[in-house]
């Protein structure tokens, strides 16, 4: 059996790749380490010196300007020095790989590299490369993972609806190339979430996707009925070219959120949505900006919960 | 005094009390009446001071707590504690008269970590500082201005105040660390 | 040159001669099995005491690299390689660069393979111009330049009026095509089985239909032409279903699965191992179990090594990235052996796949030991363990999925030609007398 791609002997944190295989020790205990840093965006002074001198490089190979930016706030509030650097996929074809750019970024003292990048595995990849002391978080890689807005989520959720063993939560929309879905859906089950629901029409579900452990549905009135929130995805337009969905109109029509659609979950379900939002193709203005809707409270622990991550990934560092 | 002569952190507590009751009432000279004292424990048996030192004193004082695990000097070294708990100071620091309570005061790192922390909210008046046992050993240049007892611990030994199993009083527990 | 192999187990899965025996080699040529050809007098003697003596291997898929793709391996390394695999015989798939489309090429290639050690290179021409899938190659020319079939390799034929084409022009000259069923639109942008693990982790995914539908248009088109069709790489139970009823249809036509697919499933890729980015994809357990019920009972006519070997940058890459396929020429032994024994399937019939069956799809006589025959063997100490290393493959190509893991089955002797063309150092038994 090979080593666990993401914890130390001592089962600390060392990389976070991906939610898969987390125990749920774990996760708690990112969610409750960014329960402390949460108030800490309230003050006047919204610093911790807590990774004063750590050197951490967002490297994005896919460009991310929120996400990058939402690490980068992080990083800062933890007093840490972050360096951004958006690698432009040319430089790669010029004959650099992917692991010389990382040996280059290794060079320069890093402790912590926060990847991005369009290919499923690229951030394990890195994790199998670097120098022992350097811990990697991935910011997203393809289709597969996307671990820091997965724990964001479980956070907002734990924040409004107390604990994951009576939840029932539907996840709608493009399920097949969202990386956040699979995040989700592999945090939930491991949280102990009874019933995770999946919303989608066929050609945005991936075969077999019942094997992760959650309840397909296909119409979208069967889906979100009775559940305590509705975990909205952003329909990626940019990966919509081809035969996966005739027009966005449509897609709106039966997936899309409206207020009249959340009047079937429960009365005090709450609405997320990892953002940015296209508003009027898989939600509704009205359901986004209602009361119901958590969206920008996302936002807030996301900040929150980066610090958690990058904390105990440099103090298990610490002692590597 | 040797631990043996130690008295009950019930009794430090008393005499704690005695010892602060003056310090509340005179605010010094230019001070606007209200000037109020704030109560702020450092996290856990600092808080457990408070909590016991404020029913003496039987004041409405503003009361706040502090976990220093973000702001200790040996991270790097050792990660970041297991069970963070969130700080929380519910009242405006910015001018405000503070008094840090702690359980036991030794190499002087946690109360200059929680003094960086307080700065973090705001800008106080004063800060004075109240231990229940100074057990010596400092390394930073910082006193108590309230002391139950102080003691004397040989280096490898270890004082920590502790809720007893009934949840209600406490006790000393010394120890001395394994392989020291 | 004469050669006396003694007392070795000599395996011929073409006769079913299984029996310790000796071998008596001549001028190239198998000069007597079990009793020596009179006045014989070895130059060199070899004891095969406790080693098989079988056909060299007949390889239906061998990536030598060459032309135009010398980084990731050279001509000298896989033919060394090959000798090393006990490989005597193997074919050489078009997706070199450029694609083997015109007869100089060809010929450059056999002649440098000609002139040094190695097996016999068999080079499939391209079916189609630069593997493009318009215009057809002058396959009478190239046939007669010495390629022994055609195909796309792993490009792409969209084009079915080309396909049918195709495989009527071939039929008039009788000469072979070899397929490899993907339809690429059904698998475009796929690099996994579209299976749990690629919902795990999002891998762009392949579906069975990718091969089903193109198996479906190739066997219409082969009732339709009569056309010989030599299936490559199946990796799907629905797909080998089909075969086995086309083939029951009494349609003229073989397939063979690439030896990896016999034991790794899509589970392998779970931890994203570029090793296991194999093309076509691994699939699902239940689709290995079917490649094995293929095997037993004779739908698959024979296992390749689809040797691929593949420069480490161009693997240590995230999976959907990296260059597909491993190196494979080394293995293509001990997997069949281990296949043979997880599936209790007899030694003699189990080389069969590597042997005769193979040399018969190629349509060359090698592939068994009879008198006269090309002496072309192999032998292997069943019992050897060994692992796989990068310093114990000498192919240059390093990419393999068991990496790191114990082989069982090790070549010691390779015979081409009744050339000795592997002797692996350290060996006991090997003198002139």
């Amino acid at each position: 059996m090979m080593a666990h791609p993401q914890l130390t002997e001592d089962g600390r944190l060392r990389h976070l790749l991906t939610l898969e295989g987390l125990p749920r020790r774990v996760l708690t205990q990112i969610l409750d380490t960014a329960a402390s840093f949460v108030p800490v965006a309230e003050r006047d002074v919204k610093k911790v010196p807590l990774l004063r001198g750590k050197a951490i490089f967002n490297i994005f190979f896919e460009n991310s300007t929120r996400t990058r930016t939402t690490f980068e706030i992080a990083a800062k509030r933890l007093s840490a020095d972050i360096v951004n650097l958006n690698i432009d996929a040319s430089s790669l074809s010029k004959g650099e790989t992917l692991l010389d750019t990382v040996a280059n970024l290794s060079a320069m003292q890093a402790d912590m590299f926060i990847v991005r990048h369009a290919a499923a595995g690229a951030a394990h990849l890195i994790a199998r490369h670097v120098a022992p002391h350097i811990s990697v978080i991935n910011a997203g890689d393809g289709r597969c993972a996307h671990p820091t807005q997965g724990l964001l989520d479980m956070y907002t959720l734990r924040h409004y609806k107390g604990e994951f063993h009576n939840l029932r939560v539907a996840i709608v929309g493009d399920i097949l190339q969202s990386r956040v879905a699979r995040s989700q859906i592999h945090a939930l089950t491991t949280l102990g979430c009874p019933e995770v629901r999946v919303v989608a029409p066929k050609t945005l579900l991936p075969r077999d996707v019942e094997s992760l452990g959650v309840h397909v549905y296909h119409k979208m009135e069967d889906g979100i009925r009775d559940v305590d929130a509705v975990l909205m995805l952003r329909l990626q337009n940019e990966r919509m070219r081809g035969s996966r969905l005739p027009s966005a109109g449509e897609f709106f029509k039966h997936w899309g959120l409206t207020p009249a659609k959340l009047k079937l979950a429960r009365p005090d379900a709450i609405v997320m949505h990892p953002g940015p939002m296209n508003r009027g193709v898989e939600i509704d203005s009205e359901v986004a900006d209602g009361v119901q809707s958590v969206i920008l409270a996302q936002v807030t622990f996301g900040i929150a919960v980066r610090m958690a991550v990058m904390s105990l990934l440099a103090g298990a560092g610490a002692q590597a | 005094m040797p631990t043996s002569l130690l008295p009950t952190p019930e009794q430090l507590i008393d005499q704690l009390a005695r010892d602060i009751a003056p310090l509340l009432h005179d605010l010094g000279p230019g001070a606007a009446a209200d000037d109020e004292w704030a109560l702020v424990g450092i996290h856990t048996g600092g808080v457990w001071v408070m909590d016991a030192l404020a029913r003496r004193l039987g004041e409405e004082l503003p009361q706040g707590v502090l976990d220093i695990a973000f702001y200790r000097d040996d991270f790097s070294r050792i990660g970041l504690h297991p069970q963070v708990k969130p700080s929380n100071i519910p009242f405006e620091v910015e001018g405000r008269r503070i008094l840090l309570i702690d359980d036991v005061l030794y190499t002087g790192r946690t109360v200059r970590a929680a003094m960086n922390l307080l700065f973090d909210y705001g800008r106080p008046a004063v800060i004075r500082l109240a231990v229940l046992v100074d057990r010596g050993g400092r390394e930073l240049p910082l006193c108590a201005d309230y002391v139950g007892a102080r003691i004397t611990l040989r280096p490898d030994e270890h004082i920590a105040l502790n809720r007893n199993h009934d949840g209600v009083g406490l006790h000393f527990d010394v120890q001395r660390r394994a392989g020291a | 040159m004469k050669i006396h192999i003694r007392n070795g187990r000599v395996v011929d899965p073409a006769s079913g001669l299984d029996r310790i025996q000796d071998i008596y080699v001549a001028a190239g040529h198998i000069a007597g099995v079990g009793s020596a050809p009179a006045d014989f007098h070895a130059n060199q003697v070899i004891d095969a005491t406790g080693l098989v003596v079988c056909p060299g291997l007949v390889d239906l898929a061998v990536r030598l690299r060459e032309p135009g793709l010398e980084y990731m391996a050279t001509l000298e390394s896989e033919m060394h390689a090959c000798a090393v695999g006990g490989v005597t015989s193997l074919a050489c798939p078009p997706d070199t660069s450029p694609a083997l489309d015109e007869p100089g090429l060809v010929e450059m290639l056999k002649f440098r393979a000609k002139h040094m050690p190695g097996p016999r290179v068999y080079p499939i021409g391209a079916l189609t111009r630069q593997l493009k899938g318009e215009r057809l190659t002058e396959m009478a020319e190239l046939n007669e330049a010495g390629c022994v079939a055609f195909s796309q390799a792993d490009a792409p034929l969209i084009d079915t009026q080309v396909l049918l084409r195709a495989m009527e022009y071939a039929k008039t000259f009788d000469l072979p095509i070899w397929l490899r069923p993907q339809d690429a639109h059904l698998a475009r942008g796929g690099v996994a089985h579209d299976g749990v693990v690629a919902a795990r982790l999002g891998l762009p995914a392949i579906p069975v239909p990718a091969e089903t539908v193109a198996l479906a248009t190739i066997l219409l088109l082969v009732r339709e032409t009569g056309a010989r069709v030599h299936l490559a790489r199946l990796s799907s139970r629905a797909g080998i279903d089909m075969v086995r009823r086309a083939k029951h249809d009494g349609l003229p036509i073989t397939c063979d699965v690439g030896v990896h697919h016999i034991h790794l499933s899509e589970m392998d890729t779970a931890d994203f191992n570029a090793h296991c980015h194999l093309i076509p994809p691994l699939r699902s357990q239940r689709d290995r179990d079917a490649i094995r019920q293929g095997l037993a009972d004779g739908t698959i006519d024979a296992i390749c090594s689809d040797h691929a070997p593949v420069d480490d940058d161009a693997k240590e890459k995230p999976f959907q990235e990296a260059e597909p396929g491993a190196t494979g020429v080394e293995l293509l032994l001990p997997l069949t052996l281990k296949w043979a024994q997880e599936a209790g399937v007899p030694l003699i019939r189990a080389l069969g796949f590597v042997t005769h069956r193979p040399a018969a799809i190629l349509g060359i006589p090698g592939g068994r030991i009879g008198v006269g025959q090309a002496a072309d063997l192999c032998l292997y100490d069943p019992d050897a363990h060994w692992l796989v290393s990068p310093s114990n493959l000498a192919s240059l190509g390093k990419n393999s999925p068991f990496l790191g893991l114990e082989m069982q089955g090790r070549v010691h002797y390779t015979l081409i030609d009744g050339h000795l063309d592997f002797r692996r150092d350290g060996h006991r038994g090997h003198h002139h007398p």
